[in-house]
């Protein structure tokens, strides 16, 4: 699950890592009182919040330019959230689409800039599970400001890592250890010891899967700050976090996949024309591949799961029709515990109950597949039989590019 | 032989008064296989009946372990006591515990996997379908099922089958029986980004294995566990070798965290595991429906 950058701010300053002061609002009758909270003496950076990056160079779709805005004055604050607020933003990360801008986040910006020694001030700090071996670990670079996969291309000799062993957690000499590979001294270091402590300590007792400050900033006055926050938690452990799941917002999520996995679907969209339904994760992303690899293009990934109920397949069917772009459905079910036979009985109930018009091919394997064949030749319905998933595949691709 | 189990391994239950362990306790022993106890916590002394036979529980894995003789445990617990279940394996010395739980927090499993080190028990998965070996009987029956596997769709052979993936494993085992071959033990690792047994260690085990003749792996995007067994395989490995990478048509950045990138470098994606086990000379599968054929190409069995 993700959250705003506001929202990670908080959390931040709730566990001790230094932040700059800011104030998030949805309305622009609350943008007065918003500013009048914070000290906008050396100006404010007004930030558009959704879930994406890149938010700073994007455009918005009447052509505004930049979702990230630094604003001298409150008289340009003003003017500047006023065009982002209910605005939609599109980035490197959101797809052409874009995304509404519901959110605006006034941050204190006096300070921000470069350093009386000329020294660069920006610096990237990441903590995320290293699957290799199991361990958190945590990316530290003078690089900060910039896409850290570029760096990684061009400079890994500029990205520095430390493991941290969860048995122990982590210990003083590596928080050092992040602070000198940065190039702190004296007071600066002091601070970075202290806060890359802290981040760790939310990463590990919120169970993020990743947590990210980039840029870490050095003001002209001597102080550290995560200028920018990026926070994701582990799905499977909100149950042990309620504080964290009041922090969803479900306009940052797709409609379709929401109403999925009230059902128990995974859904994801994908550009296509060809939609499947299959059991299983493994079998679903192969599915799609499949779709491609004879010459069409998948609509989506579904997985329902390890069973195929009839209201799972209605609902399914429904969220699939929803996508104007579908020209075909398949199918593809490996009942191994299941009943084919039950599972053809529901695919034919939820065909008659959504009225579905569009080619459906079927592919059924496994427990008693042959009576599942039969009751879905029997149904009268135009519901053509794979014998394997090659041949569902080209089948479906035959039917839709006939169209 | 086999790998990891035989079909007189004794195997233990934990969960299995819940819905999801109770109904494949059943299909274990429906299949034949060797499930000599339960555990669940506070109802020690109860039995658990099926189709005529007793299988006692217990409060605890210990003491299952000591009075049945069970070597193994197939873990069906809830997400949110499973580390815990798959940590008391490790604390009675078992030789195997199967975690089947989808949804263990990632917290938990690298406490879990961290404290399996210099422990004797091996750990599969978790959200995994767990470990057939093949009986030699009717459907293949009179195997050690353990998990949540279809049985009936073994057949007891030579071939090893190692994948993440539930349903493309029951794929692979079914393309491979279809052409009547055998397999000698199939095992599912999981899907989970922390999990206990490696690909490469499975491929390590069937290489070694004197009934395995040929392999089958399966894989799929994100991490570099199938990577770093092609490259053990090209070195190291005696036996043919298909693969099968899923996920080609997935979009980027879906489930990749933005720094996860740097960590993972660029052989993630299907296309760069695909061209490495290539290089790796193992047997690629164009499609999921090529999976056996594609072993074929390069053993004749």
């Amino acid at each position: 699950m993700n959250i705003h950058e506001y929202q990670a701010k908080e959390l931040f300053a709730q566990f001790g890592v230094a932040v700059p002061k800011g104030v998030a609002v949805t309305s622009a009758a609350e943008f007065d009182d918003a500013l009048a909270k914070i000290d906008t003496s050396g100006g404010i950076m007004v930030k558009s919040q959704i879930h994406a990056g890149g938010r700073g160079k994007g455009t918005f779709t009447d052509g505004f330019k930049g979702g990230v805005k630094f604003s001298p004055t409150k008289e340009k604050a003003l003017e500047n959230a006023k065009a982002m607020l209910g605005n939609t933003l599109v980035t490197a990360q959101t797809g052409d689409a874009g995304r509404k801008v519901q959110t605006i986040y006034f941050t204190e910006a006096a300070n921000l800039g470069k350093r009386p020694d000329g020294r660069d001030d920006e610096y990237y700090l990441a903590i995320l599970l290293d699957r290799a071996t199991s361990f958190p670990v945590i990316v530290a670079s003078t690089e900060g400001g910039m896409e850290i996969e570029h760096v990684a291309h061009h400079t890994p000799e500029k990205i520095f890592k430390v493991q941290v062993d969860p048995a122990v957690g982590l210990q003083a000499f590596q928080a050092r250890q992040i602070a000198f590979s940065l190039g702190f001294s004296g007071d600066l270091f002091k601070q970075c010891v202290t806060l890359v402590t802290k981040l760790y300590q939310f990463y590990w007792e919120k169970d993020c899967a990743m947590v990210e400050v980039n840029p870490l900033l050095v003001t002209k006055e001597g102080k550290l700050l995560a200028l920018d926050a990026k926070v994701s938690f582990d799905d499977n452990a909100l149950f042990r976090h309620p504080d964290v799941v009041a922090l969803r917002d479900l306009n940052e999520e797709d409609a379709k996949e929401i109403e999925a996995s009230k059902f128990g679907l995974s859904y994801i969209a994908l550009d296509g024309n060809i939609a499947c339904l299959v059991n299983g994760a493994g079998l679903a992303m192969s599915t799609m591949d499949i779709i491609q690899h004879f010459g069409g293009s998948p609509a989506n990934f579904l997985d329902v799961g390890g069973g195929a109920t009839k209201d799972q397949v209605t609902a399914a069917f429904k969220i699939i029709l929803g996508d104007a772009n579908v020209k075909g459905i398949l199918v593809n079910i490996f009942g191994g515990i299941m009943d084919c036979n039950v599972i053809a009985t529901g695919i034919i109930e939820a065909v008659k109950e959504t009225g579905l018009k569009l080619p459906l091919v079927v592919r059924l394997e496994g427990n008693n597949v042959e009576a599942g064949k039969a009751t879905l030749a029997a149904s009268g319905l135009t519901i053509v039989s794979g014998d394997s998933m090659a041949d569902a595949a080209q089948k479906i691709v035959k039917l839709v590019n006939a169209k | 032989m086999s790998i990891l189990v035989k079909e007189d391994t004794r195997i233990l239950v934990q969960g299995i008064t819940g819905d999801f362990g109770a109904r494949h306790a059943r299909l274990s022993l429906d299949y034949g296989s060797q499930v000599v106890a339960g555990v669940t916590p506070g109802k020690g002394g109860q039995v658990f009946e099926h189709a005529g036979k007793k299988v006692p529980i217990f409060n605890t894995v210990a003491e299952a372990a000591k009075q049945t003789g069970a070597t193994v445990s197939a873990i069906f617990v809830p997400p949110p006591f499973a580390a815990d279940a798959i940590l008391e394996c490790f604390d009675a010395d078992l030789d195997l515990a199967v975690a089947i739980t989808e949804g263990i927090p990632v917290r938990d499993m690298v406490r879990a996997k961290r404290a399996m080190a210099g422990r004797r028990t091996r750990l599969i998965g978790p959200n995994c379908p767990g470990i057939v070996t093949p009986g030699r009987g009717d459907k293949s029956s009179g195997g050690c099922r353990i998990g949540i596997a279809p049985g009936y769709i073994h057949l007891r052979g030579n071939v090893g089958v190692v994948s993440r993936s539930g349903t493309l494993t029951y794929e692979a085992v079914w393309q491979l029986t279809c052409r009547g071959k055998g397999q000698s033990t199939c095992v599912g690792i999981g899907g989970d980004p922390v999990n206990g047994t490696s690909h490469l260690d499975v491929i390590k085990l069937l290489n070694d294995d004197p009934e395995t003749d040929a392999i089958i792996m399966i894989g799929e995007i994100g991490g570099n566990a199938e990577v770093e067994a092609a490259r053990w395989i090209k070195a190291h490995c005696k036996k043919p070798v298909a693969g099968f990478i899923a996920g080609a048509t997935a979009p980027a950045g879906r489930r990749m965290g933005h720094a996860g990138a740097v960590i993972g470098g660029a052989e993630d994606t299907a296309a760069a595991k695909i061209k490495i086990f290539e290089e790796c000379g193992i047997s690629v599968a164009a499609t999921p429906s090529d999976m056996a054929d594609a072993l074929l190409r390069i053993w004749k069995g």
